[in-house]
């Protein structure tokens, strides 16, 4: 399988992504600029966390205007899996990818922890290799992580099984504790936690590994 | 406004409102120059002769300190220190502190610290692995110091996070001194391959100087002169001296420069960042070490603000910013590959071979000194220190009166510098890079370098109540702290970066208390072979003449030559035995129970067996590598009340220990011991090893509950009623 970790000024976690990827699941992976126009060849499509453009504006807002935004469109719209962590779930909403906001943490202040999730929906091609309801560890580094959406968009989320991972305590005042969602499809996932940040137990967790696991395996069934 | 002529200056002394003393000024113009110095040569030379940029009142106790050793490879002088880890890798660090700009403006003071110190590294080439930092506050009992902490915290916190290094570790702790001038010590750590280490220098006659970075605004101008100089109520208007940083501007810089030195270190001669003092002092010290002239024209300075005039921008201390001396046939190449990472890149002058420092602004030559004179014939002051009256001959140690062992011990937990700062450094981001096996909260932070079996180990560590008691022993402990933490976690001190934050240096007293503390410093570092690499000098830390304890701070890494080695702090597993490694005397004086009981701090320290100090740092490290323990523990502020329930609570453990220490002992804080746990299986092998020096404290439980028996009594603490004092009472206090 082929991975792309698009770039873009102020990314910070492109490199633990490519490790994750590299080191997890060793599989090819490439840093593509947020300057490209293609994304041809890529099986799976990476947008990691950061600060693009130093958050100026809105959290991911100026980033949604990258030349590449397009292309990363195309690609979802195909059934391509796209993944966002962190800033890259801020983008995901801003280009209308996966509905709802994330905004400033409840408690107003960045945080940086190790937190519980329960696994919600594991028949998506990001975590086949979970167990329904699974709880695993893995952290989070946001000040802009709390997610919103009105309570219609809400309702469909619950109803078309679009939330993937909850937050088992209230860590940023997330509506319903939510961590991660898909869109419809359930091609596209943006959470706020780091998988990639939890593929080597020295780190302090190694549950993150499974979801890019999953990525592999349904891609692997899908050739077949 | 037209400025001042020369002959204004000499008559109404306006240099003296810049720093520069009669005597400085007069040597300047009559000896130097052999003219009177316009406005602008004035300005230069009197940051580049504040005590910020030139030591001029510590270089002389700064020679003190050892800065080599076999794996040095190059101390100060340097943006930052470099030292051998082997395999063809190298660490560089360096701690810088930014106590003035953060009392003024903390959010934006703290932040600047914190970008100013990662270009001090990346200049080198290296990629910046970890960040660390030590901050003093004033006591938390009034909004003013809560604000502070807040702001600061943020700005720190605003600034790692977003370009993306890894916060690792620090300290924080609340003292009364500190409540007007607040300490924010900020240390950074790069990984390099010695190959590739550029020295910041310009040298080659013809060669080019590139500004590359931020454009050039009117923000901090004179910041260094700010911060060679006290507080008071009378100076208000000294805002405009803090600058306001760019962590986006500064990661696109970041990521540049490494790539640029690593990638195509054939088209660049050096590398500098323009840090305190700006485009002056990063000038003036890459042509001085080179014996070079260099000459700038400053209408090509990418300006933020219309009508610069040259003193403003030579001045001006505006943030990411850096300037490179790169070969001339490579202009083209060097400022292409910048505007790559939409970075402004322009060539402001070049090397010159007349070793004289020229500027042109608007056609004019504006200044016209020797280059020599801005670095190395800056005066230097041996000041003549006096022992301050409250600093007694005898040792004899205070007597705390325990009335409530429970009580005592619940008030050292819940005391804010012992009590938990997870509420603050949670707010780092701790992680990013995919390295850190050890976060904050234990007694060192550990990175992983990747693709190899080491780790590197880092703390930041001062205890201004032992400096202020007894400078000599204090900064001692002060090293002797920093190595046990080291030590704990598994590695092998290499080297130190300090900030040594002291109050007016031209009172006998407080120089007295920097000469003592700095021979402290450095007979341990001697004597324990860890050399001084790098460093920064804060003095004038006074407030309405008041001055802050001597607070040296010392930033030690360590390195971990196996990953399987790293040790933490925290209990494992219950039925571990838990040991005390090092014996236990009535060390009071100074102690956290001292400062709870009287309400300060007193009286001499007992003075400190240095070779039983080396031993047990030995008989950890071998026992180890030997994994013979599951977790080891420095024991200092609340001696073993403090340890004991620190390393009880990551794990939510209890404990059941049988003494023959009294109570009182129990909250005495003698040097050199770690609290370390054992599997039961090893007894026999770790009782060898420790020698007779240890003694057998008892074992950890998991039935929540702390059982201690003392010579004169038993006490049962509920694990959740210890752990609720400890960890809630930062957060209830801010709030």
């Amino acid at each position: 399988m082929n991975f792309a970790v698009i770039t873009f000024p102020g990314s910070n976690c492109d490199m633990d992504l490519y490790h994750a990827i590299k080191e997890g699941i060793n599989q090819e992976v490439n840093l593509v600029s947020y300057k490209e126009k293609s994304l041809e060849g890529y099986d799976g499509i990476l947008i990691p966390g950061g600060f693009s453009y130093g958050d100026y504006l809105r959290s991911g807002a100026i980033a949604s205007h990258a030349p590449i935004i397009d292309e990363v469109i195309r690609l979802a719209n195909q059934g391509k899996p796209v993944l966002g962590i962190c800033n890259g779930f801020q983008i995901l909403t801003e280009i209308g990818l996966l509905p709802g906001t994330l905004t400033n943490n409840r408690q107003n202040r960045f945080i940086c922890e190790q937190v519980g999730l329960t696994v919600e929906n594991n028949k998506t091609l990001f975590t086949s290799k979970y167990d329904f309801k699974e709880k695993i560890t893995i952290p989070i580094a946001h000040g802009e992580g709390r997610y919103y959406c009105d309570s219609e968009t809400l309702h469909g989320l619950n109803e078309n099984n679009q939330i993937v991972f909850r937050y088992d305590s209230d860590v940023n005042g997330s509506v319903d504790r939510i961590a991660g969602i898909t869109n419809k499809q359930k091609n596209v996932l943006g959470m706020m936690p780091h998988p990639e940040r939890a593929i080597e137990n020295i780190l302090g967790s190694a549950d993150g590994l499974n979801l890019f696991k999953s990525m592999l395996e349904t891609q692997k069934s899908e050739v077949q | 406004m037209s400025e001042p002529t020369p002959i204004q200056i000499k008559e109404d002394k306006i240099y003296k409102t810049w720093g520069l003393s009669e005597a400085e000024y007069s040597f300047i113009s009559e000896k130097i120059l052999g003219r009177l110095p316009n406005y602008t040569e004035t300005g230069l030379y009197s940051v580049m002769w504040s005590e910020h940029c030139s030591y001029k009142n510590s270089k002389k106790v700064l020679r003190k300190l050892p800065n080599d050793s076999s794996r040095v490879l190059a101390g100060p002088g340097e943006d930052a220190g470099i030292i051998d880890i082997g395999d063809d890798q190298a660490v560089v660090f360096k701690a810088e502190s930014h106590n003035h700009p953060s009392a003024v403006e903390p959010y934006q003071g703290a932040a600047t610290g914190v970008g100013g110190i990662i270009r001090d590294i990346f200049s080198m080439g290296a990629t910046p692995i970890a960040l660390l930092n030590s901050l003093k506050f004033g006591s938390l009992d009034n909004n003013q110091t809560k604000h502070l902490v807040k702001e600061v915290v943020a700005g720190i916190g605003g600034y790692g996070n977003c370009i993306g290094i890894p916060t690792i570790g620090g300290e924080i702790s609340f003292e009364k001194c500190y409540e007007k001038n607040p300490l924010v010590n900020a240390m950074c750590i790069g990984l390099l391959d010695n190959t590739q280490f550029k020295h910041g220098q310009a040298s080659g006659n013809n060669n080019l100087i590139v500004y590359v970075g931020s454009t050039t605004g009117r923000d901090g101008i004179h910041g260094a002169t700010f911060a060679s100089d006290e507080f008071s109520n009378k100076k208000k208007k000294q805002r405009s001296a803090v600058q306001v940083g760019n962590p986006f501007i500064e990661k696109l810089l970041m990521d540049a420069c490494v790539e640029i030195i690593q990638e195509h270190s054939d088209w660049i001669l050096g590398v500098q960042d323009m840090g305190a003092a700006g485009l002056v002092s990063s000038t003036a010290e890459m042509a001085s070490k080179t014996k070079s002239g260099l000459m700038l024209n400053l209408d090509n300075v990418p300006q933020r603000e219309k009508g610069m005039t040259a003193y403003e921008m030579m001045l001006s201390e505006s943030q990411e910013r850096m300037v490179l001396c790169i070969k001339p046939e490579f202009e083209k190449n060097v400022l292409n590959f910048f505007d790559e990472y939409n970075l402004d890149a322009v060539t402001i002058g070049k090397v010159t071979s007349d070793k004289q420092y020229k500027i042109f602004h608007e056609g004019k030559l504006v200044v016209d000194i020797p280059v020599d004179s801005l670095t190395d014939e800056v005066p230097e002051y041996d000041h003549h220190g006096i022992k301050p009256k409250r600093i007694s001959e005898d040792r004899e140690q205070f007597d705390p009166q325990i009335a409530s062992f429970k009580e005592s011990w619940l008030n050292v937990l819940s005391s804010p510098t012992i009590a938990s700062k997870r509420y603050l450094y949670e707010t780092y981001d701790s992680q990013v890079k995919s390295n850190t096996v050890v976060r904050p909260g234990s007694d060192a932070g550990v990175v992983r370098i990747r693709g190899t079996k080491k780790a590197i180990a880092s703390t930041n560590d001062s205890n201004s109540r032992y400096v202020y008691v007894d400078p000599y022993i204090g900064g001692q402990v002060t090293v002797l702290e920093a190595a046990r933490n080291i030590v704990s976690t598994g590695g092998i001190p290499v080297g130190i970066t300090d900030c040594l934050n002291y109050g007016n240096p031209e009172d006998p007293e407080i120089f007295w208390e920097l000469d003592q503390s700095v021979q402290g410093i450095a007979d341990v570092c001697k004597h324990l072979d860890v050399p001084v690499i790098s460093g920064n000098v804060s003095l004038y830390n006074e407030f309405n003449k008041e001055a802050i304890y001597p607070s040296p701070m010392i930033g030690m890494v360590g390195l971990i030559e196996d990953i399987s080695n790293i040790t933490t702090s925290a209990f494992k597993k219950s039925g571990d035995l838990i040991y005390l490694l090092g014996s236990t005397g009535n060390d009071f004086n100074g102690s956290e129970i001292q400062n709870q009981l009287l309400g300060r701090v007193e009286g001499r320290l007992n003075e400190i067996d240095l070779n039983a100090e080396k031993k047990n740092q030995e008989i950890v490290l071998d026992a180890i590598q030997k994994h013979l323990i599951k977790s080891c523990h420095d024991l200092s502020e609340g001696g073993l009340v403090a340890a004991l329930s620190e390393s009880a609570f990551d794990n939510n453990l209890g404990f059941n220990i049988q003494t023959t220490l009294t109570s009182k002992q129990m909250f005495s804080e003698t040097q050199s011991r770690y609290l370390i746990t054992v599997d039961s299986k090893n007894k026999e092998s770790i009782e060898d090893l420790f020698n007779d020096n240890f003694e057998c404290l008892g074992f950890v439980t998991n039935d929540s509950t702390f059982s201690i028996q003392t010579a004169d009594e038993n006490l049962d603490i509920e694990l959740s009623e210890a752990l609720d004092n400890w960890k809630e009472a930062i957060p209830c206090l801010m709030n």
